[in-house]
């Protein structure tokens, strides 16, 4: 009787563990399975290719801020840091620079970045929305000290990369950048599963003070998603570079509200402690297809995609609260 | 200096000594027209948005929330404002005028009470409650001027910043009202305190009687008209609306007005002269990027450091590492048994390294 019971609860619950990713997944279906029934050349490989093609940067990012939401922390930081990125590459570029170096170079950049974010955060006890804000006015500001004009790409790797594209199948290709981003989303599922450090980001999430007494390392966790997030960000500069093939200070303006809004649609819980890198990368796919819907409607002005993130955030965040309720009121 | 640190009145005292040593004129206030004029009145007339958000938002934080939608309410209240009056018969009446801020106002009431319902209702944490409003507000401010600035030839909306009451800038006035208000009604009866105890412990106010629900409503409704007053002064400022830059990124130096001035983020502990110092300090900031003349690519780089220099004098753990270190430099440590015993040698051989 209480193994059924228990059973039976256990049934319960982990649907509810990953109910949030389930709906975002209906919802990516439903939107796309509506799109194709008004749009006549919507319901193509390749559109859903297209999806990943354009939101590569998109889902990078939206990984690294995984990281740091599952710590119960947040980094607003990380549009600025891909405009910095831009810049930083396309300058040296035209400096003469060879390409891999400055692909490095901008890599290592991000995550000193973050390592600095994430140092001053833990050991100085200072707010991460303040201290990631703080590093959004830096990135931002260092970007107009290299440049205020916009810096277009001439280099010939660059310009390879951006323009490859690699068949699959029929018809069907994938760009480097979106292959990068899947390999991002395989490493992070990695580590967050099935590695200490990903087990330790979510018992910092969960309680940071029982993470502490249980001996788990908290330091290296909480300063690791911010190098983690740097990294991302610079690597999502980089894959935004090959989109753009320029460097410019006002490139990714608010990018970082499109990555939390595409974490939380994604299931993850802005407290910390629950959510999964699937969910976000559907997430993006979700506010790709938005987008996606508006250009195929044409007439639909752009801030209707301001106005629909809105609401589906607005879904999400009730249906969150009402599965908390309810798992809850099952554990009591 | 320990003392002088710990008052959040430094920076802007630092800034302002700054620009007399740079401009020895910077201090001089004349009359013309009626109004005021100076650098100084430019920096309490051009900080009286800033001011009123940042008010609003302390209460919110107060009672351990956040109010990222501020921004796109003052966007929203500038649009809803200079488009009725634009689309009235008379664009130039006073009639038109008040009806479009009193329909801007009743706006914001609402928005601040969604704010409020998601939030006291229920039950979503404040962040995302308004995130929701923040991403979405834009849109709606677009939507209502129809991506289009519009701009408005009416003597009384350009009241609200153009004019002055006994030469003192109506926007200064205004906000200086508001503030006296807020601060006799917080500090002369319960509410103050019950606004803090909400944010210390919410459960625990509302077991103790305290309908927590009703202040985190009025807080987030009085949030929202802060915004909106401040969205009609910027509109009225340049004769427009501009859905898409009008307060943009607002709310993020409202937060930070509110970090300086002291109030705690956590929530329970607030500091309404703080706020205002805090507000001041970033206004005067702006100023002295100008009147300095610092180049314009390297503004935002020196807002970053002077941020993140007021934060760091102000961390407690930061301030603990000083005042251990001095007190290990002037000569030997007081008698204080109490304090670990590893720590100490520690900080004096740091101390005596110096």
């Amino acid at each position: 009787m209480t193994a059924l019971a228990e059973r039976a609860r256990v049934a319960a619950r982990v649907p509810t563990r990953f109910l949030p990713v389930v709906v975002t997944f209906a919802l990516f279906v439903l939107m796309f399975a509506g799109g194709s029934l008004r749009y006549d050349s919507f319901a193509s490989g390749q559109v859903l290719l297209n999806l990943l093609i354009d939101n590569s940067f998109l889902v990078v990012l939206a990984v690294g801020m995984t990281f740091v939401i599952l710590t119960g922390g947040i980094d607003l930081s990380v549009g600025s840091v891909v405009a910095l990125s831009t810049m930083v590459a396309a300058s040296l570029l035209r400096a003469g620079w060879p390409a891999v170096p400055v692909m490095l170079l901008v890599l290592a950049g991000g995550a000193v970045f973050g390592l600095a974010m994430g140092a001053v955060i833990h050991y100085l006890e200072i707010q991460p929305f303040i201290v990631t804000l703080a590093g959004m006015f830096l990135a931002r500001g260092l970007c107009y000290v290299i440049d205020l004009q916009s810096i277009s790409i001439s280099d010939p790797v660059f310009r390879t990369i951006a323009q490859t594209a690699i068949p699959l199948g029929d018809d069907l290709f994938l760009s480097p950048s979106a292959v990068v981003a899947l390999v991002v989303v395989a490493i992070a599922v990695y580590v967050l599963h099935m590695t200490r450090f990903g087990r330790t980001v979510y018992a910092v999430g969960g309680n940071q003070q029982s993470a502490m007494l249980m001996g788990l390392r908290v330091g290296q966790a909480k300063v690791g998603v911010y190098v983690i997030s740097g990294t991302c960000s610079a690597l999502a500069g980089l894959l935004f570079t090959f989109y753009m093939l320029s460097g410019y200070s006002l490139h990714a303006v608010g990018m970082e509200l499109d990555a939390i809004a595409a974490v939380v649609i994604g299931g993850t819980l802005l407290t910390g402690g629950s959510g999964f890198v699937l969910g976000s990368v559907l997430g993006v796919l979700v506010l790709g297809t938005i987008q996606t819907i508006l250009s195929f409607e044409g007439t639909l002005s752009s801030w209707w995609s301001r106005i629909v993130i809105g609401l589906l955030l607005l879904v999400f965040v009730v249906l969150q609260r009402v599965l908390a309720r309810r798992s809850a009121a099952a554990s009591t | 200096m320990r003392e002088l640190l710990r008052k959040p009145i430094w920076p802007l005292v630092a800034l302002l000594l700054l620009n007399l040593a740079v401009t020895p004129s910077f201090f001089a206030v004349r009359v013309q027209d009626g109004r005021l004029y100076g650098s100084l009145v430019d920096i309490l007339h051009n900080g009286a948005p800033l001011a009123l958000t940042a008010l609003g938002m302390t209460l919110v934080i107060a009672t351990r929330g956040i109010d990222l939608s501020v921004g796109a309410v003052v966007a929203i209240a500038g649009a809803v404002a200079c488009s009725w009056i634009a689309a009235s018969p008379d664009p130039a009446s006073s009639g038109a005028a008040l009806t479009g801020i009193v329909l801007a106002l009743g706006l914001a009431v609402v928005l601040g009470a969604w704010n409020g319902f998601l939030v006291a209702r229920l039950g979503i944490q404040p962040i995302i409650a308004t995130l929701v409003l923040m991403t979405a507000g834009r849109g709606l401010a677009q939507l209502v001027t129809d991506g289009q600035i519009v701009t408005v030839n009416n003597d009384t909306f350009s009241g609200i910043s153009g004019s002055a009451l006994f030469t003192v800038p109506v926007t200064v006035v205004v906000a200086a009202a508001v503030y006296a208000l807020v601060a006799l009604v917080t500090r002369r009866t319960a509410l103050g305190t019950l606004v803090e105890a909400v944010g210390i412990n919410p459960e625990a106010s509302r077991l103790a009687g305290v309908r927590s629900r009703s202040i985190v409503w009025t807080v987030y409704v009085f949030s929202a008209l802060c915004a909106a007053v401040a969205g009609l002064m910027i509109s009225a400022n340049v004769h427009a609306a501009d859905a898409n830059n009008a307060g943009l990124w607002l709310e993020l130096d409202a937060i930070l007005a509110v970090v300086i001035g002291g109030t705690s983020l956590a929530g329970g502990r607030y500091s309404i002269a703080g706020t205002l110092l805090g507000a001041l300090t970033i206004q005067a900031l702006t100023t002295t990027i100008y009147s300095v003349g610092i180049p314009p690519e390297v503004s935002l780089v020196f807002k970053a450091v002077v941020v993140i220099l007021v934060f760091l004098a102000q961390a407690p753990k930061v301030r603990a590492l000083l005042a251990r270190r001095r007190r290990g430099g002037s000569g030997p440590p007081p008698a204080a048994p109490t304090t670990p015993a590893a720590p100490a040698p520690a900080a004096e051989t740091t101390g005596s390294g110096r």
